[in-house]
């Protein structure tokens, strides 16, 4: 196996889809994959982020169920720091009043944060286990199993997530401001003036300007999350290469690992937060209705 | 970077997952924080209560042993006057039953030396009389000198 198949391999997600043909099945290649088009989904995507995703609910469930006001123990404690951290969060930043939005704020961040997570666990680790599994006891061929194990660098889950607090964003605009306030909002800002022709011909203008920044609000949320964890599941990649070269580069490669991974720790947290962050500012942005200049 | 049917499967997720923490999971947590807020600021100001109680009873208590005190001093006061009183009162029946008891005493002493006076005139007149007979050498009729030695014995 070359550098590039090696690379290509551990960037190709296991795909059930449709076939040109018409079948049911999974993917042998990448080159299958595209060929199914939209007609096709990522197995190893939906399994992580709904394993990370219960996992989250799960721990907070069974706190949530048990929560007492009087003294917490370790797992409560530290389930209402996360709580208590969220909700600080959105009371600095969202004014309007809608009790979705804090809890909606808790899942991104713990949820982003452990889809990130998943960066941290040597890249071979759990693809190779995969191809193991599938090999003795599904008789596949090994390097034909595919096992991308963080979801946030599968775009499909960023925009998952990006497109739907898209759709809440659209909803409560309209919801708050009314059709009217909400295309008002698009096309009567930044330019505006008391000449009616002139205001007509700046309709137009303000309406690309807005709708271009509106439309920026997914597209950058959910690129900058995937953009950022694909860039770093790149780095861990291109390090374990270097294990296989001699041992004077893998002992080079198991210092810039672990390097690498410490730095990491931040960089999922704060992707995780920002996501979050921005989500609570782009709800509070459909919720406020502008007082007119 | 394929754009499939993983992003509707993702956004299904997310939207449970939003959902199932909107309602099993944030309302508990937050209600629990919320009373433990309350508790908290509750025993703070049951504890400052507690402690201006305290300064209240310790005034309290301070009045009620100044208050003790004086009472004790009046009480241990009359208790010495009443018992100065009593001395004096002993003290006067005392005296009083010695008086007694030295009269009846005087009285007695004289009754007894009449008395002994009285025997003793008997029995000098009985000498005076054997006296008399001897100096005489005769027989003194005590009949006929009866009224002579009655007279003799009041004179002495």
């Amino acid at each position: 196996m070359t550098s590039s198949e090696y690379i290509k391999h551990h960037l190709t997600n296991w795909t059930y889809g449709k076939f040109p043909d018409g079948h049911w099945g999974f993917a042998h290649d990448a080159a299958q994959a595209k060929t199914m088009g939209f007609m096709a989904i990522h197995v190893d995507t939906m399994f992580w982020s709904l394993l990370t995703g219960i996992f989250f609910l799960w721990i907070f469930r069974k706190v949530a169920k048990s929560a007492t006001s009087g003294v917490p123990g370790g797992l409560q404690n530290f389930v209402e720091t996360m709580v208590e951290f969220v909700d600080t969060n959105v009371r600095g930043s969202f004014t309007g009043k809608n009790d979705m939005v804090a809890p909606m704020a808790l899942t991104l961040f713990a949820w982003v944060f452990l889809m990130n997570f998943m960066d941290l666990i040597p890249v071979d680790f759990l693809p190779s286990a995969a191809g193991w599994i599938g090999h003795t006891f599904f008789g596949a061929e090994p390097h034909h199993v595919f096992l991308k194990v963080v979801p946030s660098t599968d775009p499909n889950a960023t925009f998952g997530m990006s497109l739907s607090v898209f759709l809440l964003m659209m909803f409560y605009s309209v919801k708050m401001k009314g059709i009217g306030g909400f295309m008002g909002e698009l096309t009567l800002h930044p330019f505006s003036s008391k000449n009616p022709i002139l205001q007509a011909v700046f309709i137009p203008i303000n309406f690309v300007l807005e709708f271009v920044s509106l439309l920026a609000k997914p597209l950058s949320l959910s690129l900058r999350l995937y953009g950022n964890m694909y860039a770093g599941e790149m780095i861990f990649i291109l390090i374990a290469l270097m294990y296989g070269a001699s041992w004077v580069t893998g002992a080079f490669g198991g210092a810039m690992q672990l390097g690498w991974a410490i730095f990491h720790i931040l960089i999922i947290t704060l992707q995780a937060f920002i996501f979050m962050t921005l989500t609570i500012v782009y709800m509070d942005m459909a919720h406020t209705v502008p007082e007119h200049h | 970077m394929n754009i499939n049917l993983t992003l509707i499967g993702q956004a299904i997720s997310f939207a449970f997952f939003v959902w199932f923490c909107t309602k099993f999971v944030w309302p508990p947590i937050v209600t629990a924080l919320n009373d433990r807020k309350q508790k908290i600021a509750d025993g703070l100001a049951a504890a400052e209560r507690g402690a201006h109680e305290q300064e209240l009873a310790e005034k309290r208590a301070a009045k009620t042993l100044h208050e003790a005190k004086l009472q004790a001093q009046e009480i241990i006061g009359q208790a010495q006057k009443r018992a100065s009183e009593i001395v004096d009162e002993a003290k006067d029946n005392a005296r009083k039953e010695a008086e007694r008891i030295v009269t009846a005493a005087n009285a007695e002493i004289e009754q007894e030396v009449n008395r002994a006076r009285e025997a003793l005139r008997g029995q000098v007149a009985g000498l005076v009389v054997a006296g008399a007979s001897k100096v005489l050498k005769r027989e003194v009729n005590a009949a006929a000198n009866e009224a002579l030695l009655k007279d003799l014995v009041s004179q002495l």
